[in-house]
């Protein structure tokens, strides 16, 4: 009796001591749970993708729930998180500013040309070492698509040599932002104004040569403009998103037409459009 | 003894690989071995978890066990004593270490039941009952080279998966079939190692 009894005496008070001890240690050791965290963070899309500023959705919901950060700022989420955040932390909502990733280049094949035959790895990280891209300007947009890639809503479309994005699909995540290695895009605010959809510094004679709708830095625009929102550095032409109207007067004097007005609620007409 | 110590720890990495040679712990070794630094993370675990294990089962085994002729309990109750273990060691690294508890992450719950830890700590003893030299120390030495050796076989393995990333597999091998060539291919070049710890320290 005595051969069946002691092992099971010995494991299963192996057990019962490691039990008692692992019980004790959960509850002297607990950690104490944010609540409000825990409930921020089952609403908020789970994307992870760092557009809030903070290091994925759990880091971004702790930060709300220690009242560091406001809610709004989850762009995949957008207006409909931003209330659901807000109801849960008792706080007003705030207005959500939307935003769209832009690709601030209209070099497609009708306004340039490449200058090599690349054949190298299809990504533009790669042709960018190759004595700077693969186009004849060398600050602009290769359309070897690796901000397409990276896009999880399919916002991105390559074609004719250049990338553009779709502002209704554009969640603002800034992957594509990340991945571009000529920094060609960046975020505007989602609303009607004039965007200058190139990034050129060199000189306008070069510029010109190069692409077709490179900005040259004429300074029309800015002599046009009564807001006094666009300014010309490093021969390159910028608006200031939160002084321009969307009046279109800038887009009208521009004699290379590189700068374009912003449309919102259009279907999206990807730019420029696929040769016949 | 020093001797004695090295030749033990390099023939737990290289002869004695436990999941090369011996062919344990095989699903980490596939599952979190696609990136490095996971793979690196997975391997600090498992030889943290291997020393400790070895260090609390071997006494409960030769005073617990065999004074009582229990000896044939020893795999139950060394399962039981591991996964009680491994859930102290989440809760104390929650509590004190954070940053280390969130990057084990999963890792930790998976060693649990990981079959590389219960191997390392029978086989010490296997190698203890025919061998009376083999003592504690050793055994401790034996489980921290096992552990050693796991994180080789883990990161060398990561290394050919980052490459394989890059290659043109054929579609039929794709994914785990080319894994698993890759592996068993790691672990031929392993067996190249047999007889070389003996040879390098003589004993």
């Amino acid at each position: 009796m005595n051969a069946i009894l002691l092992p099971v005496a010995i494991v299963a008070g192996i057990g019962l001591l490691a039990g008692l001890g692992l019980a004790i240690a959960s509850i002297v050791m607990a950690v104490p749970k944010d609540e409000k965290a825990e409930a921020v963070l089952e609403v908020l899309p789970g994307a992870n993708c760092g557009a809030c500023g903070y290091s994925g959705c759990s880091g971004y919901a702790a930060a709300l729930a220690k009242g560091e950060a406001q809610p709004g700022l989850c762009s995949p989420g957008g207006e409909q998180v931003s209330q659901a955040v807000a109801a849960i932390l008792g706080v007003e909502a705030g207005q959500t500013e939307y935003k769209t990733a832009l690709v601030h280049c209209m070099g497609s094949y009708d306004n340039t040309a490449d200058r090599m035959r690349y054949q190298g790895i299809a990504s533009c990280a790669a042709a960018a070492q190759l004595f700077g891209g693969t186009g004849q300007c060398s600050w602009g947009c290769m359309g070897l698509g690796d901000c397409a890639a990276v896009c999880e809503y399919g916002a991105i479309t390559v074609c004719n040599g250049l990338a553009s994005i779709d502002p209704t699909k554009c969640k603002g995540c800034s992957k594509c932002v990340k991945a571009c290695p000529k920094k060609l895009i960046s975020f505007v605010p989602l609303k009607q104004q004039a965007v200058v959809r190139c990034s050129n510094c060199d000189k306008g004679a070069v510029a010109r040569k190069n692409c077709k709708a490179a900005c040259i830095g004429c300074m029309r625009c800015v002599k046009a403009c009564e807001q006094g929102a666009v300014e010309v550095k490093n021969f390159l032409a910028r608006v200031d998103a939160h002084k321009c109207t969307g009046c279109g007067k800038c887009t009208e004097v521009c004699p290379q037409h590189c700068i374009t007005l912003l449309q919102t609620g259009q279907a999206f007409i990807p730019y420029p459009k696929e040769p016949a | 003894m020093i001797k004695g110590l090295i030749a033990v720890f390099l023939a737990a990495i290289l002869t004695e690989n436990y999941v090369l040679n011996k062919f344990l712990g095989i699903c980490p070794f596939l599952g979190v071995s696609k990136k490095l630094n996971t793979a690196a993370g997975m391997s600090a675990a498992v030889i943290f978890v291997m020393v400790l294990a070895t260090a609390v089962t071997w006494p409960i085994y030769y005073y617990l066990l065999v004074p009582n002729d229990l000896a044939y309990l020893q795999t139950i109750v060394f399962i039981l004593i591991i996964a009680a273990l491994v859930q102290l060691v989440e809760t104390v690294l929650k509590k004190y270490m954070p940053p280390l508890y969130n990057s084990l992450g999963v890792y930790l719950p998976l060693i649990t039941t990981n079959c590389a830890v219960l191997g390392v700590t029978m086989l010490v003893i296997e190698k203890a009952t025919a061998d009376a030299s083999y003592t504690y120390v050793y055994a401790l030495v034996n489980a921290f080279g096992a552990g050693v050796g796991f994180m080789v076989a883990m990161v060398l393995f990561a290394g050919v998966r980052e490459r394989l990333e890059a290659c043109d597999v054929p579609k039929c091998l794709r994914g785990l079939p080319i894994t698993l060539v890759a592996a068993s291919l790691v672990a031929v070049s392993f067996l190249g190692f047999q007889g070389l710890v003996d040879g390098l320290l003589g004993t």
